[in-house]
């Protein structure tokens, strides 16, 4: 059978020059070697730019290229319709939102006259399981059974005001408002039962959804009767509190997932799957870099195709057909001529460029005296590393669909940010927010990359200029030229330990990532933590658009301090667990560590050992997490197989123990993407990777045996889940390709040629 | 060009006036309303767009529909015999082998096919015959295991 030749316009060159290695760096304090380091910067940068400094400190380069052509085929579709809000199982109604998170527990849930309860709230199903694990809350919270409740989500009309589904929040600050607006409304019905049974409240109790008099258990009234269908109007001055987690029927038992059957069998309805009369499918003109503007365009020879609507505003040019082969056709028939204003930066130069001298340095905690460290420390190490840009990859792209009806406007969007994609509209058309609605169904795939809704405001604009329903499903490559990046950066730290093999000063550098995890978790009496960003001597610093990639930044932060805190046990020569507890002081880490430790068998040996094992800890959304590796390194090729991780983490109270281990499973193979292949290409505001074969993500042959503890803390209050083990996954198989061949790894991803150059020093 | 074009989709004989050249993907969703194969790449790399053509996988974003006439096509929505789910349906069920579910529809399609041509699969055999299907979930060891588990209900309960 024959495949269609795809449309390739973008130069997808692989070829690379290894840029200047990250690494170990000797005999030089840490302000010597950077000043050294931004000289060679400034030199690589004068050399290859025309001279367009435009005051910012960073030079920029102009120049005009020509995009456009292609072949038009026509085509022409039917169309089945169906209501979305109706495939989704939403009714349309109007519940008033607030823009901080309601203490009104009427906005949290509505008891219906047939028994069944509707809970509501604006976080999104992407996959991380709260479709499950919320109505186990809500559920026992309320005495009721879990197929009593009817879970809404993400609808700006219908659920309470919610900030976005990030940063695994929604158990840790979410699931406590909530479940303690659900106790006052179950406080509420036991009152109003009390009055209609005339029994005293404290008599009563709630089982299955009916108050019920413990005295005389016939006697009992159900949520149902109690509130008619209608909202609750009492309101308690003292709130109750919430269920004491020994009283929990449902919290910390495994629930399998709720949302599994209508994924099996593609029932499931994502924004892509909807479908409106007369709707009109999108492709909107793109710049070929970040920083090209539109110089002039011809548009005719797409206007000339059957079928299709050419719609302009400015800049902004669509096409629109109901046929979703035709707008892929037209598209590309779209003449655009483009000016050119790029940051002069590659993947090469990339780390070099990121220390730049005009950074605003910020000193984000200084215990002590770094030079008294140094000087009480026996042996001193310094290193650099470098971590790369990396893509979130969800398998569904951004993905939105818009439609106007009289001046109400309906988003349908596969976002992380609900409420902010309706600010956003109320801002972008001055509209009121009662005038816009936003509805997200099922995501596909998240991470921090759909915390952004660029595609919700586009498809919005196409409705409005073509008065037509739009769905606009961005391609892959759109997905990899908009993604907002987790951001390249450098980190230098200089540490030291005394002959005992204890840390006695951790002098810590970050340029231009993010913040979290970057604190020393270890008991050392000197540390300094500099920040190094953007300032407005620097003007932007990053060529591409970056954001929140799943545990942001905690990754590279955590790559780098367990790297460099192996490198102190070896020297030590000392087991690097036993470095590890021999460090620390925070027992919740040591219990980790000595979980993660007793579940893979692990037997102490100094570092290189030749067996391959690699440890690491940290800590991210309030979550303690260690993990051990195991992997083999297939010299020749330079190529690393992780074949088992062991992970064991503390998260206070666990709601759904089956949920955590499959976003704990899910961390350590999506983590072995960032740690091991995952790299984005550049130059300038090019973005050279924008497919999936030739940006590699985690296979089915790369997955390791997978063992994962859950520490019992049920007595404490619920931390993250969906983030804290992938930021060790880097830090692990570094330290493991270490103790296997004794070669240091100082940059990410580990690819087989970065391994193999490792290989070489040793 | 709008042509008549005949073929089996989820076992029942089909017949549409339809521009042939439009890609199968497309025309599954939108002609057909079959939005259980989804668009993930466009390229035929990550295999959410998975549908079965004369029981082989096809990445459908990649062929044009004038491709299946006379041929016999399968969708998730027509994995389902009698009303009861397929083994490999139930196995991912029972093992949470999905999280976000998007790559779900491609991913049990392959192992559909996969265990038509080779029903009692080694787990390596599993791990090769997937390997070109994407998941960024990182389902991956419990699809393994579903896949297994569905093998073996296959096959009466033989182990593999």
């Amino acid at each position: 059978m024959k495949e269609k030749s795809q449309d390739k316009s973008q130069d997808k060159s692989q070829e690379r020059v290894p840029g200047k290695s990250p690494g170990e760096v000797q005999g030089k304090s840490p302000g010597e070697v950077q000043a050294e380091s931004h000289a060679k910067a400034e030199e690589g940068i004068s050399s290859e730019s025309t001279a367009d400094d435009r005051g910012s400190g960073m030079k920029r380069r102009n120049f005009v290229r020509l995009v456009g052509g292609g072949v038009a085929v026509l085509g022409a579709g039917i169309f089945i319709y169906f209501r979305p809000w109706r495939a989704l199982g939403l009714s349309k109604g109007a519940r008033q939102a607030g823009r901080s998170l309601t203490k009104d527990y009427n906005a949290f849930l509505h008891i219906q006259q047939d028994g069944m309860i509707s809970c509501y709230t604006g976080k999104i199903e992407m996959g991380q399981g709260i479709i499950t694990s919320l109505p186990m809350m809500m559920a026992d919270e309320l005495n009721v059974p879990t197929d009593k409740i009817r879970i809404v989500m993400g609808d700006t009309e219908l659920c309470p005001y919610d900030a976005g589904t990030w940063g695994s929040l929604t158990t840790q600050q979410f699931g406590p408002a909530m479940r303690a607006a659900l106790a006052e409304a179950r406080a509420v019905l036991v009152e109003m039962a009390s009055e209609q049974l005339n029994v005293p409240a404290d008599r009563l109790e709630v089982r299955d959804g009916v108050v019920t008099d413990t005295a005389n258990p016939e006697t009992g009234i159900s949520y149902a009767e109690l509130a008619k269908g209608k909202k609750l109007e009492k309101y308690l001055d003292v709130k109750p509190p919430v269920e004491d987690h020994t009283e929990f029927s449902y919290v910390g038992k495994a629930v399998m997932r709720t949302d599994s059957y209508e994924k099996v069998t593609g029932k499931a309805i994502y924004t892509a799957d909807l479908r409106l009369p007369g709707m009109v499918f999108a492709r909107i003109l793109r710049p070929p870099s970040h920083g090209a503007s539109l110089k002039s365009v011809d548009v005719s020879a797409a206007e000339e195709m059957q079928g299709v609507e050419v719609v302009r505003d400015g800049d902004f040019i669509a096409v629109l057909s109901e046929n979703r082969d035709t707008v892929d056709e037209a598209i590309v028939k779209i003449d655009a001529e483009y000016t050119f204003d790029e940051l002069d930066v590659n993947d090469r130069t990339l780390f070099d460029w990121l220390q730049n001298p005009d950074s605003a340095v910020n000193v984000l905690r200084s215990t002590g005296n770094i030079d008294q460290g140094s000087r009480a420390s026996d042996f001193i190490f310094e290193s650099e590393f470098h971590d790369g840009y990396c893509a979130h990859a969800s398998i569904e792209t951004h993905t939105a669909l818009a439609m106007l009806e009289g001046d109400k406007l309906t988003v349908w969007a596969a976002t992380q940010t609900p409420f902010g994609l309706q600010d956003a509209l109320v801002r972008e058309f001055d509209m009121p927010h009662e005038k816009v609605r936003v509805i997200v169904p099922f995501v596909g795939g998240g991470f921090g990359g759909k915390i952004a809704f660029q595609e919700g405001i586009e498809v919005a604009r196409l409705a409005k200029l073509s008065g037509k329903p739009v769905m606009l499903e961005w391609t892959r490559e759109e997905e990899f030229f908009y993604d907002n990046f987790h951001p390249a950066s450098v980190i230098r730290i200089k540490s030291g330990i005394d002959k005992d093999g204890l840390i006695k000063m951790w002098d810590y550098h970050l340029y231009y990532g993010g913040t979290r995890g970057a604190d020393a978790i270890y008991d050392v009496p000197h540390v300094r933590i500099t920040n190094y960003s953007q300032s407005k001597k620097t003007g932007p610093v990053h060529p591409v658009l970056t954001g929140s990639w799943r545990a942001p930044n905690n990754n590279t932060n955590t790559f780098a301090r367990e790297s460099q805190i192996d490198m102190m046990a070896s020297k030590a020569g000392i087991d690097p667990l036993e470095f590890r507890l021999k460090n620390l002081k925070d027992e919740n880490m040591i219990d980790c560590l000595k979980a993660a430790a007793d579940k893979f068998g692990y037997t102490p040996a100094k570092a290189p050992s030749g067996r391959g094992i690699g440890i690491a800890c940290g800590f991210d959304a309030g979550t303690w997490v260690a993990v051990i590796a195991q992997v083999i390194v297939d010299r020749p090729s330079g190529r690393i197989k992780v074949e088992r991780v062991v992970a064991a983490q503390d998260m206070g109270l666990c709601v759904n123990p089956q949920g955590a281990v499959l976003q704990m499973e899910g961390c350590v193979n999506m983590g072995l993407g960032y740690a091991l292949r995952e790299e984005v290409f550049f130059e300038g505001g090019k973005v050279f990777t924008n497919g999936f074969d030739n940006y590699e993500i985690p296979k089915f042959s790369w997955i390791p045996e997978i063992e994962c503890v859950i520490l019992d803390r049920r007595d404490k209050p619920p931390k993250g889940g969906g983030e804290p083990v992938i930021i060790a996954i880097g830090a692990i198989i570094a330290n493991a390709v270490y103790d296997a061949t004794g070669a240091r790894l100082y940059r990410m991803p580990m690819s087989p040629e970065r391994v193999l150059e490792a290989l070489e020093k040793v | 060009m709008e042509e008549k074009l005949s073929f089996t989709l989820n076992g029942e004989k089909t017949e549409v006036l339809i521009d042939t050249s439009q890609t199968l993907l497309w025309v599954l969703r939108n002609h057909f309303g079959l939005t259980g194969a989804k668009y993930g790449c466009g390229t035929g790399f990550c295999g959410a767009c998975t549908v079965l053509i004369d029981d082989e996988p096809f990445r459908s974003c990649m062929l044009p529909v004038a491709d299946v006439a006379g041929k016999n096509v399968v969708t998730i929505e027509g994995v389902e015999k009698n009303g009861s789910l397929h083994p490999v349906q139930k196995a991912f069920i029972e093992h949470d082998a999905l999280q976000c579910g998007f790559c779900t529809p491609g991913m049990i399609l392959t192992a559909v096919a996969l265990l038509m041509k080779n029903p009692v699969p080694t787990r390596q055999q599993i791990i090769e015959g997937m390997e070109d299907n994407l998941c960024r979930c990182g389902a991956h060891n419990r699809i393994i295991d579903a896949i297994e588990t569905a093998a073996l209900e296959i096959n009466g309960g033989r182990k593999s």
